[in-house]
């Protein structure tokens, strides 16, 4: 057995978690050709790098398949569902910083906050005849955002990608969704809701409460865990 | 674990308990079309129903429940006043605790009859009782009717009570309104200079999206004449927490609604209504000297009971869920009921409970 480390298979969330580890003095890399999915870790035995989808890690995680993981914080909680019962938030990583946020039609001068928002859906409904609607890919923490602040007559529609341009298109009255700089926001002329913070997420590193380990395992794991939390 | 069998028998015996007592046996589909559920409680009923799909008829959730069919079919061709039964499984996600069964057989009673809710509360109640009375529960009871129409008697705007009204089975965003009419939270910076600016719609861009501009003049119109109303009276908001935090035996709420009304006149029918129910349950041999009665009971269960709201508890378990619950929900018909409402009053019980405290197999 080995202690099985999943890792973001591509672009910035990668290489920043490469560089993280390595600082720690756990080199991890990729072999073989650009498009070949096969790494290495050096600097202690028994670990196997498993790059994956950061989007996958999680679900991973939770099924024991591997034993730490590294993902965004966002994705653990919209993706497990009592995720603190999953999986162990081992290190905030201090990178991937994005906040999950609210935001509503810069025009809208009447909505600045989620009570504000609230009231606009009830008007919104009685007029349309159907419920306001949010575009998000964030469906669980949204949902449990809005019932914990007592927000109604809401509706999600699913939106993968451009979420910001869905109410400029009129399939979404307002966005749910990941922001770091705001820019995107601005330039879809939409704003934020002050109280409208689901969110902070940043890469994280996390332990599966369910993977099994081997007596060896366990010694491997908390050495590993000694040198990257150390 | 009880042998599914066994949880049919005694939901055989349910039913036709049910039916000794004059109700009509009725069936209902377990694919039941997800919007009426969605338009009804909103998006969080997808984390309480299995939401599945199906590639003509669209989004499909088996039932969480079965009042919305029952009240559908009886909307749509039930003689009045009518009463019905009926027994299977409803399906019920649990994201919080692995334990709680996901699929669970539900047996319920509904009576829609517009000559006498009162009796007709009662006649659930003492009903459900008379089963479960070996089983020594604790039975909980409340009455959102009384909440409801001290939101209705107080002194401000049809607007606001209307706010009220729709998040009175919300508690958090209910206390929030109530201290925003009340005048306790400061408007931030930005409404104040909204309500101030000669036009509030000078430079914010372009209009995108459905919500149209005539329906942001509207609202901040409505914003322009609320900031101008005088808030909430402390007395009457400190009224609404006084019925929240009664919790008594039943004569002896009561008796503290009563004074309520000296103050609060609206609430009066409300509680002659309780008053008529207690006087009916006690004619029907419910101890109701004993009755627990909680001001604030019903609220964060499913939205839809307006009025007499109960539920049976096993005080030596407490990991196990309510053994039987129900209530009035007048308003519900309407909703369904495409213009015509009637009242309306059951509860369910669940049979493989009963059977794990012992009942009857």
């Amino acid at each position: 057995m080995t202690v099985k480390l999943g890792v973001p298979s591509k672009g910035r969330l990668m290489d920043k978690t490469f560089d993280w580890f390595g600082k720690r003095g756990i080199g991890l890399r990729r072999t073989g050709s650009d498009r070949e999915y096969a790494a290495a870790v050096d600097g202690v035995t028994g670990v196997e790098l498993v790059l994956l989808s950061a989007g996958e890690i999680p679900r991973e995680l939770a099924a024991g398949r591997i034993h730490l993981g590294v993902t965004g914080s966002d994705l653990v909680r919209e993706k497990l569902a009592v995720w603190d019962q999953q999986v162990q938030e081992v290190q905030l990583m201090g990178f991937g910083h994005a906040d999950l946020i609210i935001a509503v039609p810069k025009c809208w001068v009447d909505v600045d906050t989620l009570d504000d928002l609230d009231a606009a859906a009830a008007a919104f409904r009685s007029r349309h005849g159907f419920r306001l609607r949010i575009a998000t890919k964030y469906h669980r923490l949204i949902r449990e955002f809005l019932r914990d602040q007592g927000v109604a007559d809401y509706q999600l529609v699913d939106s993968q990608g451009a979420t910001e341009g869905t109410v400029k298109h009129e399939t979404a009255e307002l966005v749910a969704d990941i922001t770091s700089t705001g820019e995107t926001l601005r330039a879809n002329h939409l704003k934020l809701l002050t109280d409208g913070l689901v969110h902070k997420s940043q890469a994280t590193l996390f332990r599966s409460h369910k993977a099994k380990l081997t007596d060896q395992d366990r010694v491997v794991l908390d050495a590993l865990l000694e040198k990257l939390t150390g | 674990m009880i042998a599914k069998a066994d949880i049919r028998n005694e939901a055989a015996r349910l039913l036709g308990f049910f039916e000794a007592a004059g109700a009509q046996a009725v069936e209902a589909d377990i694919l039941q079309p997800a919007k009426v559920l969605l338009d009804l409680y909103g998006e969080d009923i997808r984390a309480r129903a299995y939401v599945t799909s199906d590639p003509l008829c669209g989004e499909q959730m088996l039932r969480p429940d079965f009042t919305v069919p029952v009240v559908q079919m009886h909307m749509e061709h039930g003689a009045e006043p009518a009463r019905y039964t009926y027994a299977g499984e409803v399906f019920r996600q649990q994201e919080e605790n692995i334990e709680r069964p996901r699929e669970f057989m539900q047996v319920g009673y509904e009576v829609f009859d517009r000559e006498n809710p009162a009796a007709a509360d009662a006649e659930v109640f003492s009903l459900f009782q008379k089963e479960l009375s070996p089983l020594g529960l604790r039975a909980a009871t409340g009455d959102m009717g009384i909440l409801m129409a001290a939101v209705r008697g107080l002194s401000t705007t049809e607007r606001r009570k209307a706010a009220l009204l729709r998040h009175i089975w919300r508690p958090k965003r209910f206390r929030a309104l109530l201290e925003r009419f009340g005048g306790k939270i400061k408007p931030p910076a930005t409404r104040i200079a909204m309500l101030k600016a000669v036009d509030a719609m000078d430079g914010v861009g372009p209009f995108i999206g459905l919500r149209s501009r005539q329906e942001i003049e509207a609202r901040i119109k409505a914003l322009k004449e609320d900031a101008e109303m005088p808030p909430i009276s402390e007395i009457e908001a400190a009224i609404l927490d006084d019925i929240l935090n009664l919790r008594e035996k039943a004569p002896i709420v009561l008796e503290n609604l009563r004074d309520i009304s000296v103050d609060l006149p609206a609430i009066t029918p409300a509680v002659e209504m309780m008053d008529a129910r207690l006087q009916v349950m006690d004619a029907r041999g419910v101890d109701v000297d004993a009755l627990d009665f909680e001001g604030s009971y019903g609220r964060t269960t499913l939205e839809y009971y307006d009025g007499f709201v109960f539920g049976f508890y096993a005080e030596t378990r407490p990991d196990l869920p309510a053994v039987a619950s129900g209530g009035r929900y007048d308003a519900l018909t309407r909703v369904l009921g495409q213009g015509r409402s009637i009242p309306a009053v059951g509860g369910v019980i669940r049979p493989e409970l009963l059977l794990e405290l012992g009942g009857q197999a």
